[in-house]
């Protein structure tokens, strides 16, 4: 499996990462780089293995379903690049 | 005794006898980071005033008597991973460049509660990917020992800070040996803790199921002393372990006879420099003459380890990472064209190469067609590879190998081939694959560069897993050696 500079295009566009022409080229090369180095992991036989997400013997930690206080919205606004009446701003969605 | 040579003890015993005063200590500090940080680099930002502050009460506490903590009055740095409110926290990256934290991280909470002084972040690679400290978006760090040669990392300026004698303990992360490769390419102690062992809360996500917060000190004795106060359960992370705490210190009782070590084959064989090897072969020569037993074992899926690392980090990473978007928090890029610009436009003039890079990974695995290749598979072998520790502890009390295959190398000398940079995490990621605890302390030197030996435990087993590093340490006294830094 081998991938293209295609691949990493469209790629990119799901991680909405916008990439030069050189970073493409590299990208490409690297990567597959590292995944032919990752089917390494095809030597192993997995049939009924089951994945390890996480190692805690933990599961579905619940919490009772009680309202507790939030963060201030002044202090939430504090890194905000732009905001208008205590909210986010962002360019218009809708067109 | 020079004020950086004391241990934890000898700063409580001192400030007890009116000897010395926090004011002085934190002094002190700030002029050995003046003194030498233009060479090392290891922080990003200071607290000068904050500390200076800070100094001043705890002064006057002392003056007023009663109990204190060891952690009392005690200079400290953390990883600007973590969250620390009100002070500036970068992780290394542009993105953040101007991010000023609303809260503090648990582990910050639990360290003012122990009335230890923040004196700034430190330096990293970017978003904790990277194990030279070359990924910082603002400079690299330069390893103490020798300033052409790269600390480790991701906690590189954690590492180099202690090393350096800038401050007495740090704090770093470690999600694939993050924390044990950079203390063992400057000489000093790393901790990585069992998985869940210390909160995540306020700990910038790289790998969630991985991340782990641990100490970095200049003896193992000071390892406990920091461990017991940023241990413990947190109901505001999830995966935070409802366990009981022990005391770690009384652990230290010097006396390892009859414990049972197993020496995995792969960690001494292929790759791994010969000067190394010969360290840690004498290192378990002193186990011997304490009284304890070794033998070689074998961990037969270490091999796949790294491939099995960088497939699930980098998932787990493209994930986490998808809340840097340029809405709530750091880089907006100016006059986008509609919201998905803004995304794709901040988040392209944030994020460094190597954040990019494994942000592609992840989200290359993790994508339609692909997940059972990838994701799925590394996963399973995960599963083998935990498999191994487990059958490895049922016979034996600890696993003690390198730390990294070889000493520090040289800035720029990686740079640009990312799968040699990967490989040199080969005895630290596995570990942190299992989730199980792993402590780095000094073994020695290979050409005058500290060589790091790796303890690992059981899960939660860190009593022992110190017990055995301070017994060594109290043997050896490797951990007293010092870089020639001026």
């Amino acid at each position: 499996m081998s991938i293209t500079v295609k691949d990493v295009e469209h790629v990119a566009n799901l991680a909405r990462l916008e990439l030069s022409d050189a970073d493409k080229e590299q990208f490409t090369d690297q990567l597959n780089a590292i995944l032919k180095y990752a089917e390494k992991l095809n030597e192993l036989n997995t049939d009924g293995i089951e994945p390890t997400s996480h190692v805690l013997p933990l599961a579905n930690v619940m919490r009772e379903d009680t309202v507790k206080p939030s963060l201030p919205i002044e202090k939430v606004m504090l890194n905000a690049p732009e905001e208008e009446d205590g909210q986010f701003k962002v360019p218009a969605v809708l067109e | 005794m020079s004020l950086f040579d004391m241990r934890l003890s000898d700063i409580h015993n001192r400030l007890n006898n009116k000897e010395l005063s926090v004011t002085e200590l934190v002094d002190a500090s700030f002029a050995r980071i003046a003194a030498t940080d233009a060479k090392i680099g290891a922080f990003l930002n200071l607290n000068e005033a904050g500390a200076r502050k800070e100094a001043a009460a705890l002064d006057a506490q002392l003056a007023a008597g009663g109990e204190r903590g060891l952690l009392f009055g005690v200079p400290a740095g953390i990883k600007d991973n973590i969250v620390t409110e009100g002070l500036r926290t970068t992780c290394a990256s542009r993105f953040l460049e101007n991010y000023d934290p609303i809260y503090d991280a648990a582990v910050v909470t639990k360290l003012r509660a122990a009335q230890s002084i923040t004196m700034g972040k430190l330096n990293m690679d970017e978003f904790a990917m990277g194990g030279s400290n070359e990924n910082s978006a603002f400079h690299p760090v330069h390893n103490p020992w020798d300033l052409d040669r790269v600390p480790g990392g991701s906690s590189g300026g954690s590492a180099a800070a202690v090393a350096s004698g800038q401050v007495y303990f740090t704090l770093g992360s470690d999600t694939g040996g993050s924390i044990r490769q950079p203390a063992a390419y400057c000489g000093v102690v790393g901790l990585k803790p069992t998985y869940g062992l210390v909160s995540r809360y306020g700990l910038v996500a790289f790998a969630s199921s991985l991340d782990q917060i641990g100490p970095i000190t200049k003896n193992v004795e000071d390892s406990a002393y920091v461990l017991q106060a940023i241990a413990g359960h947190d109901e505001r992370d999830t995966t935070s372990a409802n366990v009981n705490i022990p005391d770690y210190v009384s652990a230290l009782t010097g006396d390892v006879k009859g414990l049972r070590i197993g020496v995995p084959k792969e960690y001494l064989g292929a790759g791994i420099d010969p000067t190394v090897k010969e360290r840690v072969l004498e290192a378990l020569k002193v186990f011997e003459s304490m009284g304890a037993v070794w033998e070689e074992v074998s961990l037969p899926h270490t091999e796949y380890a790294v491939a099995t690392y960088y497939l699930l980090a980098s998932s787990e990473a493209s994930s986490n990472l998808a809340r840097f978007d340029g809405v709530r928090y750091g880089v907006r890029a100016e006059d986008p064209a509609n919201l998905l610009d803004l995304y794709r436009k901040s988040r392209s003039e944030g994020f460094g190469a190597e954040v990019k890079r494994r942000i592609m990974l992840g989200t290359y695995a993790l994508s339609s067609g692909y997940y059972d290749a990838y994701y799925k598979k590394a996963q399973q072998v995960r599963t083998l590879i935990k498999r191994d520790f487990d059958q490895v502890f049922e016979k034996y009390d600890l696993i003690i190998g390198p730390t990294a295959p070889t000493p520090a190398f040289k800035l720029g000398e990686q740079v640009g081939d990312p799968l040699t940079m990967y490989l040199n995490d080969i005895c630290t990621i596995p570990v942190s694959l299992a989730g199980v605890p792993a402590i780095s302390i000094p073994c020695g030197l290979a050409n005058g560069l500290p060589v790091g030996m790796q303890i690992i435990g059981k899960p939660f087993d860190e009593s022992t897993v110190l017990r055995a590093a301070h017994a060594f340490e109290g043997q050896t006294g490797f951990h007293n050696l010092r870089p020639a830094l001026s």
